[in-house]
């Protein structure tokens, strides 16, 4: 008896969410009554829905709470690709926050297709060179951005009295071989902006070959950019890898973060014409948000000078605000002349095929 | 006295089964349906594609091949282990046997560096190797398959060594004692007697091991390279950046399909091989060694088992203590200080109180109703095993899927549970759940029903027969499950970024945390956090097996 009760529950509940879920949640055509708070009253609770690199300092997010009443709660849901899917799959009706903020140039489109976040034009938008714009609807504000390359081991090239390579070109030569570690496009974040660099490159109909040849010179591939970072590359001591897909900032972090010893990187970046992606990341507010009026605000405050000149210490990569001035172990920080990119558009239309075409080239 | 039986039973049976429904079927039907009809039509795709494409038949190979030969060689190694935990007793006997453990609750991108500094190209292995003998060629274990089955062992070595080795402290050594007399010879006594008894337990655990391995994940992409694949990993790929939900909810609903045959197969046989005996407590079996040869036995394999497990957790200790300006304790002491002053921050503290915080929850959710199930599995005649089959699905199920699932089902009525903390125990829950019932199920098999029908015809009622009859004996497996539900929560990673307040961090994502940045100290400081994680997993699994109960029962 109590068998065939449990069962029926089960599926019960499977049928429940089998209906909820198949049934596309339709949006409220108004937007429920917002329950921003009076200034006297306790603070409201703004949430901010991130990936795990995200961080700021606690004395400028205090100062953003202290200016509204506002308590802010950061959500950090995976990596940077892992916390947009999550955000779709909760859908635009039950958003998971107020702001999102970790949406990269490589997945712009994903997060505007799937329709979760409200056009703001943000305070302060106009001083922000237009190349960081990439969406003219504004839903997405861009905040900070990066450029994913190469690094190489100073010491191991120099004790092997070998020049490191300039370009992508350089890399399936035969004096690299067996040198580089690259993340995997569909998995990684740096992953996917390489695969990009190297479309941008070589393009859509040549970077297959070039894939190959870089499989013939016996490419390691990596899930994450942990594992190709700390076990495989040289200079952490583990691998044997002098050659990893990694953040152009990284040599300069490594001074940073080496209790004085280092000064100067022991790192170096191959910065040839096209080795680097640009990585823009954007910031949007959640259709639906329970306090949408704090959410634009905590977006201008993502774009003001105080939280962008935070940014290069807490997440390692540029503020998009010509005025924020960088700190001062960015000198070791180099930039490229010019950096891949590739049309937005083009991106979303090949998007997956592009991963998959890879998979079957240096996977399979 | 019939009724309440039937309603105290469905109780029983319900407690859990509701549970399971929740916060497994649930978010996985949710899941599932988004990923099939999430564009208004029937969406099949995915499974053609397997279908279709020779890859796939290709992967799930792979992945039961592996898994069935590293589930071999993982009893074979651990065996002998049991055998002397169950039958001596032996100073240090409760920190070795608590130190076996750490390797599961160590997260595999800490342990894997460690795995190649001891074996790999340039590692320890190969230093001594070309050392002995000069010219010897590299040995190449990293990338290979024999490195995967080494860290497979590694990791579930405990789980063979504890269910196995508390089964074999209950047998009656005087059953082997009379067949020694009528003159049967240590092998045979071995193979037709010791043997077939310690059967339920040994498949117990070897299915726990095999759903572990077939479902292996760090081990495969970390140390196995990137062109050895398990379903579980071809899940992963397929759904984080590509986001292929029909591909990937085909792939979790095949590898949940070969998972549950194999378990409906194992639980007709445990059915069959289960014997009932007189099952003895512990103390009764056990002795102090007494020969020269007994004590050189424990001292060899209490050896070899601590250098295999503990050498690669001993490397990471010794990184732990390297800084930029050499060796040191810098690493410990900086884990406190916010140098940055990141919001983000989480003092080591905080981070292990939240873990142990979390982990006292999840035992004591998984042991009430891993005790609840265990009983429903056993009493009932007819669809025990089905209920068995249902609780270890979730060790079988992709956590990238169920995860997905989770942000589905609980993101909105009539369950919504955004950023509910209290989930991370709850998942927790689901995964150690299996364990708890598998240390308890073969236990529960072997009391005599005659025992418990003459304390009921005495006029003891359900309560006291549980108390009297069952509760002793069942004590140390409900032990060894608090154990497994303890170290599964305090090395869980995945469930527990579906929760994700900062404040709320755990050990392991705190680790994750460091290694997501540039640099040596992040990496000494991730390296610090892991040591802290297993001294302090130690010293509390050492406490929980050090709390005596009374096994002192005499039928």
């Amino acid at each position: 008896m109590n068998k065939v009760l449990t069962f029926l529950i089960i599926i019960v509940l499977a049928a429940l969410a089998a209906c909820q879920a198949a049934t596309p949640t339709p949006i409220q055509p108004t937007a429920a009554p917002s329950t921003e708070p009076s200034p006297q009253g306790s603070p409201a609770e703004l949430v901010v829905v991130t990936h795990d690199s995200f961080a700021v300092s606690e004395d400028v997010l205090k100062e953003f709470e202290n200016a509204n009443n506002v308590k802010v709660q950061i959500l950090k849901s995976g990596d940077a690709g892992a916390a947009l899917n999550k955000a779709i799959l909760a859908g635009a009706a039950n958003p998971l926050g107020d702001v999102f903020f970790g949406v990269d140039n490589t997945f712009l489109s994903r997060a505007t297709k799937a329709n979760l976040f409200e056009p703001y034009r943000a305070q302060g938008l106009d001083e922000i060179p237009a190349g960081y714009k990439r969406d003219t609807e504004f839903r997405l504000t861009p905040i900070d951005y990066g450029y994913v390359c190469l690094n190489y081991d100073k010491a191991w090239f120099k004790e092997k009295h070998l020049a490191p390579p300039q370009t992508l070109d350089d890399l399936t030569k035969a004096e690299y071989k067996s040198l580089l570690v690259v993340e995997n496009p569909a998995t990684s974040s740096p992953g996917l902006a390489f695969l990009f660099a190297s479309i941008s490159h070589f393009g859509a109909d040549k970077y297959l070959d070039f894939w190959k040849a870089l499989r013939a010179n016996d490419v390691a591939i990596s899930e994450g950019w942990e594992d190709a970072y700390y076990n495989k590359s040289t200079w952490s001591g583990k691998g044997d890898r002098p050659l990893v897909v990694s953040y152009a900032t990284s040599p300069a972090a490594e001074v940073f973060f080496s209790d004085g010893k280092l000064t100067e990187p022991p790192t170096g970046n191959v910065l040839g014409d096209g080795a680097c992606w640009i990585q823009i990341e954007f910031a949007g507010v959640f259709k639906n948000a329970k306090h949408p009026e704090l959410a634009r605000k905590f977006i201008d405050f993502m774009l003001s000078t105080k939280f962008q000149e935070d940014i290069p210490t807490q997440m390692f990569v540029y503020p998009v605000n010509p005025n924020a001035k960088l700190p001062d172990f960015y000198k070791f920080a180099e930039k490229p002349k010019a950096a891949a990119q590739l049309d937005d558009a083009v991106i979303d239309a090949n998007r997956d095929a592009w991963i998959k075409a890879w998979t079957q080239a240096v996977l399979r | 006295m019939r009724a309440r039986i039937s309603t105290l039973q469905s109780l029983i049976s319900g407690l859990p089964l509701l549970f399971l429904a929740l916060f497994y079927f649930y978010p996985l039907a949710a899941i599932l349906a988004f990923s099939f009809f999430g564009n208004g039509a029937l969406d099949l795709s995915g499974f053609r594609e397997i279908l279709v494409d020779p890859y796939y038949r290709n992967v799930l190979w792979f992945t039961t091949w592996q898994a069935a030969v590293s589930t071999i060689l993982t009893i074979l190694v651990a065996l002998p282990a049991a055998y002397i935990f169950a039958r001596f007793q032996f100073r240090g006997q409760t920190l070795v046997r608590a130190l076996t453990t750490l390797p599961f609750l160590m997260p595999t991108i800490v342990v894997a560096p460690a795995f190649v500094a001891l074996l790999g190209p340039r590692g320890i292995l190969n230093y001594v190797a070309t050392n002995l003998f000069v010219g010897a060629p590299t040995i190449q274990l990293v990338g290979t398959i024999w490195i995967i089955f080494l860290a497979h062992i590694f990791y579930n070595y405990t789980i063979v060594l504890r269910i196995v080795s508390t089964t074999w402290a209950n047998l009656d050594p005087q059953l082997g004692n009379a067949a020694r007399l009528l003159g049967a010879q240590r092998a045979r006594v071995f193979f037709e007697i010791t043997l077939p008894l310690l059967m339920p337990s040994i498949l117990a655990a070897a299915l726990l091991v095999f759903i572990f391995d077939f479902t292996s994940f760090g081990v495969i992409l970390i140390l196995g390279g990137a062109r050895l694949a398990t379903l579980e990993v071809e899940i992963y790929r397929t759904a984080a950046n590509l986001f292929d939900l029909p591909l990937a909810a085909a792939l979790s609903l095949a590898q949940i399909g070969f998972t549950f045959i194999l378990i409906l197969m194992y639980t007709r046989l445990q059915t069959r091989l289960a014997v009932t005996m007189r099952v003895r407590s512990q103390n009764m079996t056990k002795r102090t060694l007494k020969t020269w040869g007994e004590k050189i036995l424990v001292a060899v394999n209490v050896a070899g088992m601590l250098l295999f497990l503990l050498a690669p957790l001993g490397v990471l200790l010794l990184q732990s203590l390297q800084t930029p300006n050499g060796l040191g304790l810098e690493n410990y002491l900086r884990l406190n200080e916010n140098t940055r002053g990141s919001v983000t921050f989480i003092p080591p503290t905080d981070a292990l109180r939240n873990s142990l915080f979390f982990a006292s929850i999840t035992v004591a959710l998984a042991v009430t109703l891993g005790l609840l199930a265990a009983y429903a599995i056993t009493r009932t005649r007819r669809g025990g095993g089905w209920f068995d089959a249902f609780f270890l699905l979730p060790l079988a199920t992709s956590a990238v899927t169920l995860g997905f699932g989770y942000i589905l089902a609980f993101s909105r009525a009539p369950f919504d549970f955004r950023a509910a903390v209290w989930l991370v125990p709850v998942a927790h829950t689901l995964v150690a759940l299996p364990l708890v019932i598998r240390s308890i199920v073969p236990l529960l098999h072997q009391i005599k029903p005659n025992v418990r029908e003459a304390a009921a015809m005495l006029g003891a009622n359900p309560t006291r027969v549980f108390r009297e009859i069952d509760l002793p004996i069942v004590l140390r497996a409900v032990l060894v499950g608090a154990i497994f539900a303890f170290v599964i929560s305090l090395g869980e990673f995945g469930a527990t970024t579906l929760i994700v307040r900062p404040e709320w961090s755990t050990v392991p994502l705190a680790i994750y945390r460091l290694l997501g940045q540039p640099g040596l100290t992040n990496y000494g400081q991730a390296m610090a956090l892991s040591t802290l994680l297993m001294v302090v997993s130690a010293a509390a699994i050492v406490l929980m097996e050090r709390v005596r109960i009374g096994e002192n029962v005499e039928f």
